[in-house]
C-alpha cells in the first residue's frame, strides 16, 4: 500500500489556505488508489505551525511537521532535499504540491531528485489500473492534456481554486520532528510584502479585471473599490494591453503570457476579450462582462453581461455588493 | 561572462488551437511559430549582462525540430553570438527528459549563468529550468523579475502570492525569467543580416521517452454564451440577483 504525500505551505508560521486544497486533492487520489492508501501531509517550518491541527478535517490521516531553524522562509534546496529524502524512504504512490509560486519552484526540484516526471498545474486527477491520470490545461487553457503517469510516485502540482476543500469529521494525528538540514546555496533573505490585504490573482476566489476600456491608469480605482466591496476576497486583474502600457503591474496580468486563473467569479470590465485573454480566464466558474460594445468577444464566454458605460455600471455594482456585505 | 540561454519554438499566443487527427497533438497547419515570449526576457538579460561585463559570450540552445533553426536565428538577430540546435523529431511531454538532454549539452561548458524563460506558452510545463539545475547540481532561482549580479554573486526578486521574495545565490547558477525583468529588444535589420552568418551547430538528439503518456488533447468544453442582463446601471440590481440566486456565487 502506498500513501499519498501532500506537501503543504506555511507563511509566518501559519498554514496557507491553498494547502487545504492540496490535502483535498491528495485525499481524492488516495481514495482512488487501491488498498486504502492514507494521506500524509508534510509541512516544513522553523517551529510549530498554526492550523496544522485542522488538516485532519480536510482528509489528512497524519500531519508531519519537519522543523529546522533554516525552514522559516522558503529554502529551495533545503526543502527539496528534505522532501525528496522523505519520499525515497516512504514508498509513496503520489506526491502532491500546490501549483503556487512556491510549489511550482519546489516540485521540479523534488521530481528531478527522484528521477520522476512532474505534471504541473493539474485540474483533475483519477486512477486507472493503479496508474495516476492527470488533466492539465495547455496553451493557456485553449486545450486540455490528459496524461498517464507510468510508475510511482506520480508527482503533481494542483492548480489553486480548482480542488474545493471538503471538510470531513475526522482528526488526523500529529507528528513533529526536528531535521538536520542546511538552507543550501540559494537563500531567501526576506519577503517584501505587498500592501496589506491584497490578494494574488492566481489564488483569489473573486477577480475584478480591467482592460483598455478603463481609459487611463487612475481609473482602476473604480475596480479597486469594487474589489474592496467583496471584503478581502477579491483581487484586481488586468489585460495584457494595459500591462504592456505600464498601467498595471505584470503580476496582475491574466492571459496566455500572464496568469491562468480559475476563480469562482471573474468580472471583466472594459475588456474586449482577445483570444489570449479568454484562454487565461475561461475556466472561471462564473464570468460577468461589462462592456460598452455589445459585439465584444468577451460576451461570448460571459455567463452574464451588461452592455453599458463601465463608469456608471461599476460604481452601482460596488454599491449593491456593499449592501450585501452590510 | 559566459552565458547560455535555453529557448523554445512555440505557437504564437494568438493561435487558435486545432487538434490533430491523432487526438493527441496540435494541428500545426497554418500555425505561426515564435520564440517563446518568456525566453525573450532570458535572451535580453543574457545580452545585457554580457554588455555590462564588456566581455564574454551568449549562446542559445534549443531542443526541437529542424524548424527551430528559425527560432535560434531570431535570438542571433537580437545579438546572441552563436546557437546550438539539439535536433529531435518531436518533443515528449515529460519535461525531465527535455532537462536531461539540455543538461547533457551544458554540463562541461562551464557557463557562469544558464537562463531559461519561466515556462513555455505551449506546454506550460514550468519545470525544465529547475530540473536542469538539479541535474547539474547548480543553484537555481525561478521566475526572476529583478536581477543584480556582482562579484560572483547575485540577488534576485521573484513574485510570490502577496509579496516578493528577495533571494541571494552564488554563481554559476540557473535562473528562469519572468515578465517584468526587462524589455526585450527587437532585432534590427543589421542584426538580422549578421545573424545569417553566425555559427549554428546542429546536433541530432534523441531524448528518452519519459514516463508520461499522452492519452488525449481535447478542446475545453465551450462555454455557453450567457445572457445579456441589460443595459447600463439599471441592469445591476438584476445582475446581483442572478449572481446570488441563479449562479450562487455571492
Amino acid at each position: 500500500m502506498s500513501h499519498v504525500l501532500a506537501v503543504l505551505e506555511q507563511r509566518d508560521g501559519a498554514i496557507r489556505k491553498v494547502s487545504h486544497e492540496v490535502v483535498t486533492g491528495a485525499r481524492r487520489l488516495a481514495d482512488a488508489l487501491a488498498g486504502g492508501a492514507g494521506v500524509e501531509a508534510l509541512v516544513l517550518a522553523a517551529g510549530p505551525v498554526r492550523g496544522a491541527d485542522q488538516l485532519g478535517g480536510f482528509g489528512a490521516d497524519k500531519v508531519i511537521t519537519l522543523t529546522n531553524a533554516a525552514f522559516g522562509l522558503y529554502a529551495p534546496e533545503g526543502y527539496a532535499r528534505a522532501i525528496a529524502d522523505r519520499v525515497k524512504a516512504g514508498g509513496y504512490g503520489a506526491v502532491v504540491f500546490a501549483a503556487s509560486a512556491t510549489g511550482k519552484d519546489l516540485a521540479p526540484r523534488v521530481a528531478a531528485r527522484l528521477g520522476r516526471p512532474l505534471v504541473q498545474d493539474v485540474t483533475d486527477v483519477s486512477v486507472q489500473s493503479g496508474a495516476v491520470i492527470a488533466i492539465r490545461p495547455v496553451y493557456a487553457g485553449k486545450a486540455l492534456l490528459r496524461v498517464r503517469v507510468a510508475g510511482h510516485p506520480a508527482v503533481l502540482s494542483l492548480r489553486p481554486n480548482v480542488f474545493t476543500p471538503v471538510q470531513r469529521p475526522k482528526a488526523g494525528s500529529q507528528e513533529t520532528a526536528a531535521v538536520d538540514a542546511s538552507r543550501g546555496r540559494v537563500v531567501v533573505t526576506r519577503i517584501k510584502a505587498a500592501p496589506a490585504g491584497s490578494l494574488d490573482v492566481a489564488e483569489a476566489p473573486i477577480i475584478v479585471s480591467g482592460g483598455r476600456g478603463l481609459k487611463e491608469p487612475a481609473n482602476f480605482r473604480v475596480l479597486e473599490e469594487l474589489a474592496a466591496a467583496f471584503g478581502g476576497r477579491a483581487a484586481v486583474g488586468a489585460s495584457r494591453a494595459v500591462v504592456d502600457a505600464g498601467w498595471r503591474p505584470h503580476a496582475d496580468q491574466v492571459g496566455q503570457t500572464g496568469k491562468t486563473v480559475s476563480p469562482t467569479l471573474y468580472v471583466a470590465v472594459g475588456i474586449s476579450g482577445a483570444i489570449q485573454h479568454l484562454a487565461g480566464m475561461r475556466t472561471s466558474k462564473v464570468i460577468v462582462a461589462i462592456n460598452k460594445d455589445k459585439d465584444a468577444p468577451i460576451f461570448k464566454v460571459a455567463d452574464y453581461g451588461i452592455v453599458g458605460d463601465l463608469f456608471e455600471v461599476v460604481p452601482k455594482l460596488t454599491e449593491e455588493i456593499r449592501k450585501l456585505h452590510g | 561572462m559566459k552565458i547560455a540561454v535555453c529557448i523554445k519554438r512555440v505557437p504564437d499566443s494568438e493561435t487558435r488551437v486545432k487538434i490533430a487527427a491523432d487526438g493527441k497533438s496540435l494541428d500545426e497547419a497554418g500555425v505561426k511559430f515564435i520564440l517563446n515570449p518568456y525566453d525573450e526576457f532570458a535572451v535580453e538579460e543574457g545580452l545585457r549582462l554580457k554588455e555590462k561585463a564588456g566581455t564574454g559570450e551568449v549562446v542559445v540552445i534549443a531542443l526541437g525540430p529542424p524548424a527551430a533553426q528559425e527560432t535560434i536565428r531570431t535570438a542571433l538577430a537580437m545579438g546572441v553570438d552563436r546557437g546550438v540546435l539539439l535536433q529531435t523529431p518531436g518533443l515528449h511531454p515529460d519535461g525531465l527528459e527535455t532537462a536531461k538532454a539540455l543538461a547533457g549539452e551544458l554540463k562541461d561548458a562551464a557557463f557562469d549563468l544558464v537562463l531559461f524563460g519561466k515556462m513555455a506558452i505551449d506546454d506550460y510545463n514550468h519545470q525544465v529550468g529547475p530540473m536542469v539545475a538539479e541535474l547539474l547540481d547548480l543553484p537555481c532561482v525561478t521566475t526572476v523579475a529583478h536581477l543584480e549580479i556582482a562579484g560572483g554573486k547575485g540577488t534576485a526578486e521573484r513574485e510570490i502570492e502577496g509579496g516578493v521574495e528577495v533571494v541571494e545565490f552564488p554563481l554559476p547558477a540557473v535562473l528562469t525569467t519572468d515578465k517584468g525583468l526587462n524589455e526585450p529588444r527587437y532585432p534590427a535589420l543589421k542584426g538580422i543580416m549578421a545573424a545569417k552568418k553566425k555559427p549554428l551547430d546542429i546536433k541530432p538528439t534523441a531524448p528518452g521517452p519519459g514516463a508520461l503518456e499522452i492519452l488525449s488533447l481535447t478542446l475545453p468544453p465551450e462555454r455557453q454564451a450567457g445572457k445579456i442582463v441589460g443595459e447600463g446601471s439599471a441592469a445591476v440590481t438584476e445582475l446581483v440577483r442572478l449572481l446570488r440566486e441563479e449562479a450562487k456565487v455571492l
